[in-house]
């Protein structure tokens, strides 16, 4: 039961949400506890999957493959427990940082269904139970995105929207083909039947990866299928945003990992197709974070580049050495888990200043080192952590990355890497530079400066937007200072990720069951 | 160790507080760390040649990285010069800094550094060391951009830290292929980063050895400002004076150079490393003493004389020899005393006449006896002269480079020459400034009415300067004493081997230390006569060193920057263009060339594809007339569509096409997805109808005709796999059982149902999760659509 809590929870919490009606109390002590509960379940089910390994549910006691099973292994639970922590932090924020409006129509309802099929994505073992989960998400997303009908928030959810539903589009067909090859959805199943298939037909089952690689590629955001995330995350407010950072393209990567690691059978011709896309992302989307002159959208663009390393794990999949492999998927998942930490923390923050300064144009912006020097140390800190700089949890992810890189031989995409890094620095002293050392211009009426934020905020406003803030960076910094733990996590994630026959038996595929049953799961107390 | 080093960092982190406390007094309390801290050091300093004391203790095993550290010779002496000059930096700038309403930010800052410098020399793992190295780089960046209210300063803090970072990046990919070297040679993991191992294990036959090298390099070079990457010290001379003479003269600057001491023993034997640095080292001695000539900004001489004596130590490091290595040694602890002193002395005569120019300063000796008697020490020993810490050195410097034969006379030219400019250039900082005749450099032009405003500065700031020129003094006097406490032990630690250091003023009367002594005499007098012609050169140098700096590598980096940011918009223009169309023609185009290929291949998959589509069980073999006239119909249908110049009749189409495909479905016996097929077409047609009545009528052709073909080819090569699909005959076995199992099972006949609300219930749950969102999230939009109409309309 254990294992279905963390879809739940967040349903039934978005139920109660909606079923309270307008009062707004009512709601913001739902969603935070609805958080709350989601991380207590987290990291329940983190411990128990540590310790007694891979964890299957059969919903509605049909034995896989003829039923949806749910599996936890370290890696879905690392992940919903990182989900679960940044959907806290952010319930939190939004206390602060949403207008009443907003929160009465439903914001921690629609918050909570987001987070619902994040948990499922993250959690189910079904090809197309993911599918259907995906779509909880991006119509919960969707509503957050538009939520508040500004103008600028309608065109950026038709961008979202159309784009998205194309990768849902890929998606289906993508399963469809796999369903008429192997003619099952159950991922264990399906990752002893297409390597069977990928013997006699592997330019089918090639092609059939490719459609679910487009799919999850543009929910990733990867080059060049990114185009929807620069022009569409700026426009709801900062927690939106940062929540966003945190869990909508990971989710993409978690499935890149999850199915070219565990399903997928190797294809060499895609493993280089996703090098070139992992360089071209980190490059691309770093340069694009560079040309933004908002604050906000610097960070948003930069998301992409960072995509570009997950993606790069997965694309020294394509090494002969298995133990090089197991290093690049534990860096890619240190990666992802980093990368939530410390990229959505800058978007809170980016509120925050936002909420100071009324605006956050960068050349409006300034003097907040004077003004506001704990906003200030925040940001640096993470900031550095994001470009890499040690001692924090950047500087081991991207550690991680460049020796997977250098032992799969991969040097131009390692480099690549490296470089990319310091275009990153340039993007962060560039935000750092105008906001907080610069000296505050002229104060100017501006037109977005915020009325009711504008000015600073009273004590416990600043508290509900600082306290997140702090608790993610002191993660981000206590990995850095002491990244074992992490890195136990991550390569004991990667080497369940890759040992197939493992996560089969765990899933309790066998082939003379198959044929003959039984069919039905004794209940488990 | 670890505690030596937690110790500053921890007392940073508490030191605004401090500040709010005790105000002024703090900065005391703060010079105690490094005091205290240094203290515990010393008294652990082995003395014995190669002598060390470890410590080690885990960290991260996963990795193979171990706090560990080691205190020798070098690291040694590298800690007492940081702490040492480090108090007396923290006390200089309680006082220079005492009206700067930012000063409890200075003290934690240079604690800061002061732990990271630590933590980098004592470091005795690879990763250990780059940890603490680019937290130097990034202490450096906060102190250069400390006055933060100027662009200058922002913009000078921007291209050390780039600058560095970027070497940094290089040095972190050494590390790791030095690493991975280690680990393949047989290494076991937990030592393959320790240094003290490596310097004992032969690589040079591993294929990344010399890549590793040659990146390892590149970072210490950056860090030391080695030419073509110098330019961002002169610039970082916008930090207030303590930071220049603490960072950018005396210890992070010859953090790349103590990287090259420290990875000699490893690299020594190897012909790459000799020339690079050799060659690197003497040009970078040269250029930047002449460009030292073309400044008068006390400072910027100070930043570039300090990058030629960067030079200086790496050549004396890449040629090696234990003579070499002695120099190097004695020199670099010569240098960093006196090149502190010089930058305190700079800052000094700033906060009494309120300029750094030394055209505009002169007579000073009578208003600042004690800094000018500092000035004439540290001067000397800058120069060279007897009996001063710096000649000794440079006597050692000139007798190494006569042992190394084939090098040595290039190199005791370029030597020469530029210690002929380092001269000029002491007396001109040091000397000018106190004994120039009261009427100023300049005939032309009265003397700065600040000069005869200046007043001696207070105690804290003569403290500095003063000891460490006494302190040249008195190690120049007893040479043996620096030889006996850290000297062997130093330069044996860089030469890997026991290198006995025998410092002598007097040489005796051999050949050899003769030719020395003559060099001495002729560098010291040619350098004397520079400084004599200097006043009325150095316009001219000026003009042609301005010059060269529009087209240095000064200009490489603004260059690159600009183009940086200009390809970066270039680029996120192009690929952003804000057209959902372009977005959709992108993606699609994508799909059609990553898959054209794969298509091919699956089409080709065991049988030729000919064959698959008109054999006996071939896909065209079973088809018969009426699914013909459908297909075709779904054709003519989809063509009309795209062909339609009004939205209503191309959504009318497209719903034509949608029932002739529910059609198909019916024909296949799928009733249910026909009827699925049927509502979902006509719900679209409507709603399509509503939303697009009010949008402008459609495109062009042109752009119609590309759409067009993007859209006929991504539906071919989704038909390619499908019809590949096809043609894959596999047991069906889960569906079969489902189907065995729905009614016994179940408990439900039709087998659709059971799949829906039993079998896979899970997926409907969410289905219905997203359908009821939608709904609500409809609902809240209109809601508060008109909510905010509503406002707008009553205010």
């Amino acid at each position: 039961m254990l294992l279905a809590l963390p879809i739940v929870i967040p349903l039934v919490t978005a139920g109660l949400c909606l079923l309270v009606g307008r009062r707004v109390r009512v709601q913001r002590a739902l969603g935070v506890l609805g958080a709350g509960g989601l991380l207590v379940a987290a990291v329940t089910l983190f411990a128990r999957v540590w310790r007694e390994g891979v964890l299957v549910l059969y919903v509605g006691g049909w034995r896989a493959p003829f039923g949806i099973t749910l599996v936890a292994d370290v890696f879905a639970a690392l992940l919903v427990l990182a989900a679960a922590l940044m959907h806290l932090a952010v319930s939190v924020y939004s206390l602060a940082d949403l207008d009443g409006r907003r929160q009465r129509y439903g914001y921690f309802a629609f918050l909570n269904v987001m987070l619902t099929g994040v948990c499922g994505a993250f959690l189910t073992g079904d090809l197309f139970n993911l599918y259907v989960w995906f779509e909880v998400m991006l119509i919960g997303s969707f509503v957050l995105l538009v939520l508040g009908g500004q103008r600028a928030q309608m065109e950026a959810g038709i961008k979202y929207v159309t784009l998205s539903l194309l990768s849902s589009a890929l998606f289906l067909a993508g399963v469809g083909v796999i369903y008429g090859i192997a003619h099952t959805l159950n991922m264990a199943h399906l990752s002893q039947r297409l390597a069977v298939a990928a013997t006699s037909h592997p330019g089918l089952v090639t092609a059939a990866s490719l459609l679910l690689l487009l799919a999850f590629g543009i929910k990733a955001a990867v080059f060049p299928l990114h185009f929807w995330l620069p022009d569409s995350y700026h426009a709801p407010p900062p927690a939106v945003t940062a929540i966003f950072a945190a869990l909508l393209t990971k989710t993409g990567v978690y499935a890149i990992v999850r199915v070219f690691s565990l399903v997928l059978p190797p294809s060499d011709y895609l493993f280089g197709l996703l090098a070139v896309i992992a360089g071209l992302t980190m490059l691309i989307g770093v340069l694009g974070a560079v040309a933004q002159s908002q604050f906000r959208r610097i960070l948003n663009v930069h998301i992409i580049s960072q995509i570009g390393y997950m993606v790069m794990g997965v694309a020294l999949l394509g090494s002969p050495d298995a133990q090089t492999r197991q290093l690049a998927i534990a860096a890619a998942i240190f990666y992802i888990v980093h990368n939530m930490l410390v990229k959505s923390n800058l978007v809170l923050l980016s509120g925050t200043v936002r909420a100071l300064a009324g605006t956050e144009q960068l050349s409006r912006l300034g003097g907040l080192l004077n003004r506001a020097p704990v906003v200030a140390v925040l940001f640096l800190l993470s900031a550095l952590s994001l470009a890499g700089l040690p001692p924090s949890s950047g500087f081991w992810a991207k550690l991680g990355v460049i020796q997977a890189g250098f032992r799969a031989q991969a040097y131009l995409l390692t480099f690549t890497a490296l470089f990319v890094g310091l275009l990153t620095l340039v993007s962060m002293l560039k935000i750092w530079s105008a906001v907080f050392w610069k000296p505050a211009p002229e104060p100017c009426s501006s037109d977005d400066a915020l009325p009711a934020a504008a000015g600073t905020p009273p004590a416990r406003r600043r508290a509900l937007l600082l306290v997140p803030s702090v608790v993610l960076l002191v993660l981000s910094i206590g990995i850095g200072l002491y990244p074992p733990p992490m890195l136990a996590t991550a390569r004991r994630a990667s080497r369940e990720l890759l040992d197939r026959a493992a996560y089969v038996a765990a899933v309790g595929i066998h082939a003379e069951q198959v044929e003959e049953g039984p069919f039905r799961a004794e209940v488990h107390p | 160790m670890l505690w030596t080093i937690l110790i500053p960092l921890a007392v940073a982190g508490v030191a605004p507080w401090l500040h709010r406390v005790l105000r002024a007094r703090a900065i005391w309390l703060l010079a105690l760390v490094p005091v205290g801290v240094g203290t515990a050091l010393a008294l652990r300093v082995p003395r014995e040649p190669l002598g060390a004391w470890m410590e080690a203790a885990e960290w991260i095993p996963e990795l193979g990285i171990t706090l560990a550290f080691r205190l020798d010779g070098l690291s040694g002496t590298f800690a007492l010069l940081i702490c040492g000059i480090g108090a007396l930096v923290l006390l200089y700038a309680g006082a220079y800094m005492r009206t700067d309403p930012h000063l409890h930010r200075m003290g934690g800052l240079l604690l800061l550094f002061l732990g990271a410098m630590l933590g980098l020399v004592l470091s005795d793992d690879l990763f250990v060391l780059f940890v603490f190295w680019e937290l130097t780089s990034v202490a450096s960046y906060l102190l250069i951009g400390f006055k933060h209210e100027k662009q200058e300063a922002r913009d000078a803090a921007q291209k050390a830290l780039l600058v560095t970072g970027a070497g940094g990046l290089a040095l972190l990919a050494g590390f790791v292929l030095l690493h991975s070297a280690a680990s393949d040679a047989g290494l076991p993991m937990e030592q393959a980063a320790r240094i003290s191992v490596l310097a004992a294990t032969d690589l040079s036959g591993h294929h990344l050895f010399t890549p590793a090298l040659l990146l390892i390099v590149l970072g210490a070079f950056s860090k030391s400002a080695q030419m073509p990457l110098h330019f961002w010290l002169p610039s970082a001379m916008t930090a207030p004076t303590p930071v220049s003479a603490y960072l950018h003269s005396a210890t992070m600057v010859k953090a790349g150079v103590f990287l090259l001491a420290r990875l000699n023993p490893l690299f020594g034997d190897s012909a790459v490393w000799h020339v690079l640095l050799t060659v690197t080292g003497a040009v970078t001695m040269l250029v930047a003493a002449a460009l030292a000539a073309g400044q008068s900004d006390l400072k910027r001489i100070l930043a570039y004389t300090t990058v030629s004596v960067l030079g200086t130590l790496t050549m004396l490091i890449g040629v090696g020899t234990d003579l070499a290595i002695k120099a190097a040694a004695v020199y670099l602890v010569a240098h960093a005393c006196y090149k502190a002193a010089l930058f305190m002395i700079a800052g000094s005569l700033e906060h009494a006449t309120g300029t750094r120019d030394i055209r505009q300063l002169g007579g000073l000796f009578r208003a600042m006896p004690v800094t000018a008697v500092s000035g004439v020490l540290a001067a000397f020993s800058m120069a060279g002269a007897p009996p001063l810490f710096g000649f000794v050195g440079k006597e050692l410097l000139l007798k190494a480079k006569l042992d190394l034969e084939q090098l040595g006379v290039v190199l005791l030219l370029v030597a020469t020459l530029a210690n002929v400019f380092l001269i000029a250039l002491a007396l001109a900082v040091a000397i000018w400034p106190f004994f120039a005749p009261s009427a100023g450099w300049l005939r032309r032009g009265p003397r700065s009415a600040a000069c005869r405003l200046a007043h001696e500065a207070p105690l804290p700031m003569l403290a500095g300067p003063l000891l460490l020129a006494i302190g040249g003094l008195f190690v120049g006097l007893i040479p043996g004493v620096f030889d006996r406490a850290l000297g062997s032990a130093m330069a044996s630690a860089i030469g890997g081997r026991p290198i006995m250091m025998e410092l002598k003023l007097w040489h005796g009367v051999s050949p050899a230390a003769l030719t020395v002594l003559g060099i001495s005499i002729v560098t010291l007098t040619l350098g004397f006569l520079l400084f004599l012609r200097l006043r009325a050169w150095l316009t001219h140098i000026a003009a042609v060193v301005a010059r060269l700096g529009r087209r240095g590598p000064a200009r490489v980096y603004d260059l690159a920057l600009t183009g940086l940011f200009a390809s970066a918009d270039r680029v996120t223009r192009l690929t952003q263009t804000g057209s959902l169309r372009q977005y959709v023609r992108v993606i699609l185009l994508v799909l059609i060339v990553t898959s054209l290929g794969v298509v091919l291949s699956a089409a080709l998959d065991g049988r030729p594809l000919s064959h698959r589509l008109v054999s006996a069980d071939g896909l065209l073999a079973a088809w018969y007339w009426h699914e013909l006239v459908l297909v075709l119909l779904i054709l003519t249908g989809a063509t009309a569509a795209l062909l339609s110049r009004s939205h209503v009749s191309a959504i009318a189409l497209l719903g034509v096409t949608g029932l002739l495909i529910a059609a198909l479905f019916a024909l296949f016996s799928a009733p249910d997805l026909a009827i699925t097929q049927i509502l979902v077409e006509a719900l679209t047609v409507i709603l399509l109808v509503l939303v697009l009545y009010r949008l402008p009528e459609r495109t062009e052709h042109k752009a119609r005709f590309a759409d067009t073909a993007i859209a006929l080819a991504a539906g071919a090569v989704m038909a390619g796999i499908v019809l590949a699909t096809a043609a894959l005959h596999l047991p069906a076995t889960v569906s079969e059982h489902l189907a065995r199992l729905a009614k016994p099972g179940a408990h439900g006949r039709n087998i659709v149902n059971v799949i829906l609300v039993d079998f896979r219930a899970l997926d409907t749950l969410g289905e219905i999760t997203v359908v009821a969102a939608a709904g609500l999230g409809v609902y809240a939009l209109i809601k508060l659509y008109r909510r905010r109409k509503a406002g707008e309309g009553t205010s």
